[in-house]
């Protein structure tokens, strides 16, 4: 099972640039349990811990992803898109998996699937042996999905405030982040089902 | 896209004062209040997203405001927009005290859904899931046949079942059961009909939908599966894609002894029993309790996509889900298997069909892995030898796909969460060091901390120097797949290489023979139990040192090597230990020059030299020869100063009787006389942009040494103290042109000085330098009459009293 979801920015680290990695949209699918932990703790806490190791998730991809487009020695240009109309290869689309330890930041460990396209990252945090086949092709397909009902392509538009579409998305593909094995013709199905739940 | 105007906008959500918010709050109230709330609605609930969202602070909300969104989820009539962002804004400020959401009186399955996704975030205070959980049940046990749609319920079910396994009743464990199994074996075998509505030109009499495909275009043969396809879905057809995709999970953590079944001892006995029963049939399974049914159903299943997986596949996605059905049909097999032994007979032999079938197909390699876990697993049960299978494994694999950053992922994971399962098998994993060292040469940054853990179980006394000579090689062998992958003929349409570097030089030299069985055995397979020296390899591939995965390759190697030696020392024995304390200083310049990687690699090197003599001090008497040609080599300070420095520290520690009988006089005077001799070269050399000056922590390490030597062999003393006197006068001369700045002559200085001084009394020299075995004990040090301190301070006293008292 998915324990969460998250899109995050990917920058460059150029000399100039001195930003910060930014969690655009995340979206947690159940809690971890604190039952070991004695010392009281407040829910402001424990959601300022859960914000936190989401940055730290997303922080992490962010290297990865720099380190592996380097490696392959692409420029990090190369995460920009050429022209509005050109569709993005996915299937080219830099992916990576890393294993997160136990503590390190969250309590058991977990496997992390990221995929960078157009400065973006997404990513998803799995419990520590999932069906990493399922969980790439899942990923692919929800990066597609958000990059076509959200319009990423053009440049005026941001998801900052399209959470609505996200969630719509996400509440279809990825229900409670359970991972499904949808072959093709149940995507467009379920796709087509979503478009006319919410035109463009 | 992340741009300026998105930057500004998340600036803004954050830095929105309370105030602003309430108002902004309260406005949301009155635009949801409304009976038919619209655009504006939806606009202003999603910039409240972004403002609880956009910081890791809790933000105040008005407590209208969040009953309002509370009531707004939970109303059915309310458009599926509203309700979504109402949930991901409450989620969002989850977990929160003031929640009174509850799941009781929901009224569909899709309302569960939604109110269960912000209560199953709140970190279970209130026992949350358990209440969602019978929840869950209610609805499906009150399910009528036109009723709600169950597609939202079994998702939430799944999650519960993850986190509170213990909360839910064998009935209703079994009730789900029963109905997985009708979900999953029973599911139509016709395609749904199109729901749209009639329109103006509608048939009243629609086409009859046919009959499902498979996913090579042909007439469904048996039960579905997801692996069927159609142009439209009957709601227990989705019913079977959820089911199967919650399959494993259920089987898991429904069965009734809990994830860990059966123990030890009873699961050898079932084992061996039900063996020898061919229960190769499902006769009168429907007499079987449900959770034994669902087992049955869920054999069968796997059974099918197998099948169903050597059809080829007309769509990309179709052929990915395939592979991705494969295993996790190899994973449901394994938790039948673990959960009821008599599925083993069955499942081995169509196992091997499949292993036999994959094992020719790149392209499927991933689904090797879980493969080879079940042979590992359930091999010694079955009485399988599963040796061949990880031979093929081991060997094939790495050289084909190293450079799939997910299979080089995958593989190594399956080498960690088996490891307990080897057995007698480890030494396939540790004869395949090399092909596991492509694997992470090529991909070090998320390799490196796995095989820091792995390094351990890949040891082996037997292999140990072999394996020194590859890690320190690793940036080498990053070059050198890169060089094979770009003269192999293209197999996929993306070069794999790395692009940046066009052609290099390299290319048309690599074919040359010499090279050629150099880089055979630089890209090996298994452990060939020889050793080759690499250095032309070296020479050759210098032009890729640039590349980036070379350099990250480099980073990556002190850690490793830090792994290495840790674990070696536990299995070393004095041989071994001599023999990689001459590799050190054999290769310490004979590295790949790659950026900084010479200087990193001392530093380990070095440190670990000493961590080998402190483990076994005879060393430096047994290699005095090499030790001795070591420091008396030019290139020695200049070029390793950090190794250097380490093996004079060790002669001075360990060059005595104390610690090995067969130290010699003879010996002690041929240090002295080259520790002498590199000294004086080196201080008297000017420095130059070829040899770098000497650093002064090195002159200090040399004459400490000398020192040492001396008061072992007091009829050494007026000679060091000589030298040691000359070295004080160079070191005072401060020329412009002089090599030192005034703070590393004056360091130099004070060191001669300390030595010359303990060297004026030979006993304490001998009791500061030369400590018993006794000073690693406290009670040394506490006691007044042979703490050191104590011991200093008199003679720095008497010394200076005796220098007042003489003249000059």
């Amino acid at each position: 099972m998915v324990h969460a979801f998250l899109i995050h920015t990917l920058r460059a680290p150029q000399a100039q640039d001195t930003g910060l990695c930014r969690v655009l949209y995340s979206c947690v699918f159940g809690a971890e349990n604190s039952a070991d932990d004695p010392r009281p703790h407040g829910a402001e806490r424990d959601r300022l811990l859960r914000k936190e190791q989401i940055l730290a998730v997303a922080r992490q991809v962010e290297s990865m992803c720099w380190l592996q487009q380097q490696a392959s020695g692409r420029t990090p240009l190369d995460l920009q898109p050429q022209s509005s109309d050109e569709p993005v290869p996915l299937h080219e689309a830099p992916l990576g998996a890393f294993r997160l330890a136990a503590g390190d930041p969250f309590q058991e460990p977990r496997t992390v699937v990221w995929l960078g396209v157009l400065s973006l990252g997404f990513v998803l945090v799995l419990d520590a042996h999932e069906n990493l086949l399922l969980a790439e092709s899942t990923l692919r397909l929800l990066a597609r999905l958000l990059l076509d009902h959200l319009r990423l392509l053009t440049p005026s538009t941001n998801l900052l405030l399209r959470a609505d579409r996200i969630e719509g998305i996400l509440t279809r593909f990825l229900p409670h982040g359970q991972l499904l094995f949808l072959n093709d013709q149940f995507v467009q199905g379920l796709e087509k089902e979503f478009s006319a739940a919410w035109p463009r | 896209m992340f741009t300026a105007g998105a930057e500004s906008l998340l600036h803004q959500a954050r830095e929105i004062q309370d105030e602003e918010l309430q108002k902004f709050c309260s406005r949301v109230v009155k635009l949801l209040q409304k009976d038919e709330p619209g655009p504006d609605a939806v606009d202003a609930l999603q910039r409240l997203f972004l403002i609880v969202s956009a910081t890791k602070y809790k933000r105040k909300l008005e407590k209208t405001c969040t009953d309002l969104l509370q009531t707004t989820l939970c109303s059915p009539k309310c458009p599926e927009q509203l309700q979504l962002l109402c949930a991901a804004i409450l989620r969002e400020r989850s977990p929160s005290d003031g929640l009174s959401l509850s799941c009781d009186h929901v009224q569909s399955s899709q309302q569960l859904s939604l109110v269960a996704s912000v209560l199953l975030v709140q970190g279970d205070r209130k026992e949350e899931v358990r209440s969602v959980g019978q929840c869950a049940f209610r609805v499906l046990e009150s399910r009528q046949p036109e009723g709600p749609s169950l597609r939202h319920l079994l998702p939430v079910v799944s999650k519960v079942t993850r986190l509170a396994p213990h909360t839910l009743h064998e009935d209703q464990t079994n009730l789900l059961s029963k109905r997985l199994v009708d979900w999953l074996r029973y599911a139509s075998v016709q395609q749904g009909v199109a729901h749209t509505s009639g329109g103006f030109f509608s048939t009243p009499r629609a086409r009859q939908p046919g009959p499902v495909t498979e996913v090579d275009g042909a007439v469904a043969t048996d039960f579905f599966t997801v692996l069927s396809t159609g142009q439209h879905f009957t709601e227990d057809q989705w019913l079977n894609v959820q089911a199967f995709s919650m399959l494993r999970a259920w089987l898991l953590h429904s069965s009734p002894q809990g994830p860990s079944a059966l123990d030890a001892d009873d699961k050898s006995e079932l084992e061996g029993s039900t063996l020898s029963v061919l229960s190769a049939t499902s006769t009168a399974s429907h007499l079987l309790p449900p959770q034994e049914r669902l087992r049955e159903k869920a054999f069968e299943y796997c059974q099918r996509l197998m099948e169903q997986s050597t059809r080829r596949a007309l769509r990309k996605g179709d052929a990915d889900l395939q592979k991705a059905c494969l295993v996790e049909a190899v994973l449901v097999l394994d938790v039948l298997c673990r959960q009821d032994p008599s599925f083993l007979y069955r499942t081995l032999s169509c196992l091997k069909a499949l292993h036999a079938r994959l094992c020719g197909d790149v392209a499927r390699a991933r689904v090797l892995l879980p493969i080879a876990r079940f042979f590992l697993s359930h091999g010694e049960a079955a009485a399988v030898d599963s040796e061949a299978i990880l031979q093929h494994l081991f060997s094939r694999v790495p050289c084909e796909l190293f450079h799939s950053p997910t299979l080089a992922f995958e593989f190594v994971r399956f080498c960690r969460d088996s490891l307990p399962l080897f057995g007698g098998n480890l030494d396939i994993l540790k004869r395949s060091f090399p092909n596991l060292f492509k694997l992470l040469a090529w991909n070090s940054p998320p390799l490196t901390s796995e095989f820091v853990a792995l390094l351990p179980w890949l040891v082996d006394a037997g292999t140990a120097m072999e394996m020194l000579h590859a890690l320190l090689d690793l940036p080498c062998l990053t070059a050198a797949l890169d060089l094979q992958l770009r003269l192999s003929p293209a197999a996929s349409d993306r070069p794999l290489w790395d692009t940046s570097l066009k052609n290099p030089s390299c290319l048309e030299a690599s074919r040359d023979p010499q090279f050629q069985a150099l880089l055979q055995h630089l890209l090996r397979a298994q452990a060939s139990g020889t050793v080759e020296r690499l250095a032309p390899l070296h020479q050759l591939l210098r032009p890729m040192a640039s590349c980036a995965r070379v350099v990250q390759c480099a980073e990556a190697v002190p850690t490793l090597l830090q792994a290495f030696f840790s674990a070696v020392t536990q299995v070393a024995d004095g041989t071994l230990t001599n023999q990689l304390a001459l590799l050190l200083l054999e290769r310490s310049d004979s590295l790949y020059q790659v950026a900084e990687y010479e200087a990193r690699v001392h530093r380990v090197l070095s440190s670990q030299f000493l961590a080998l003599c402190a483990l076994h001090p005879s060393l430096v008497v047994e290699l005095a020869r090499e030790l001795l040609e070591f420091v008396g080599s030019a290139s020695s300070v200049h070029s390793r100063g950090a190794m250097l420095a380490s093996v004079a520290w060790a002669v001075g520690e360990y060059l005595s009787v104390s610690w090995d009988r067969r130290c010699t006089v003879g010996q002690t005077n041929r240090f002295l006389e080259a520790l002498e001799a590199l000294l004086f070269e080196v201080t008297q050399s000017r420095p130059s942009a070829a040899l770098p000056k000497c650093p002064p922590q090195v002159i200090a390490v040399l004459m400490t040494t000398l020192t040492k030597l001396a008061s072992r062999s007091q009829d050494l003393i007026p000679r060091v103290s000589l030298f040691l006197s000359k070295m004080r006068t160079l070191a005072q001369s401060t020329s412009p042109s002089s090599a030192y700045h005034e703070e590393d002559a004056g360091a130099v200085r004070t060191r001669a000085t300390e030595l010359l001084t303990l060297l004026k009394m030979p006993s304490v020299a001998q009791f500061v330098l030369t400590p018993s075995a006794e000073v690693a004990e406290p009670r040394y040090h506490r006691d007044a009459n042979t703490a050191l301190p104590l011991a200093l301070r008199t003679v720095s006293r008497l010394v200076e009293k005796e220098a007042g008292l003489l003249p000059g």
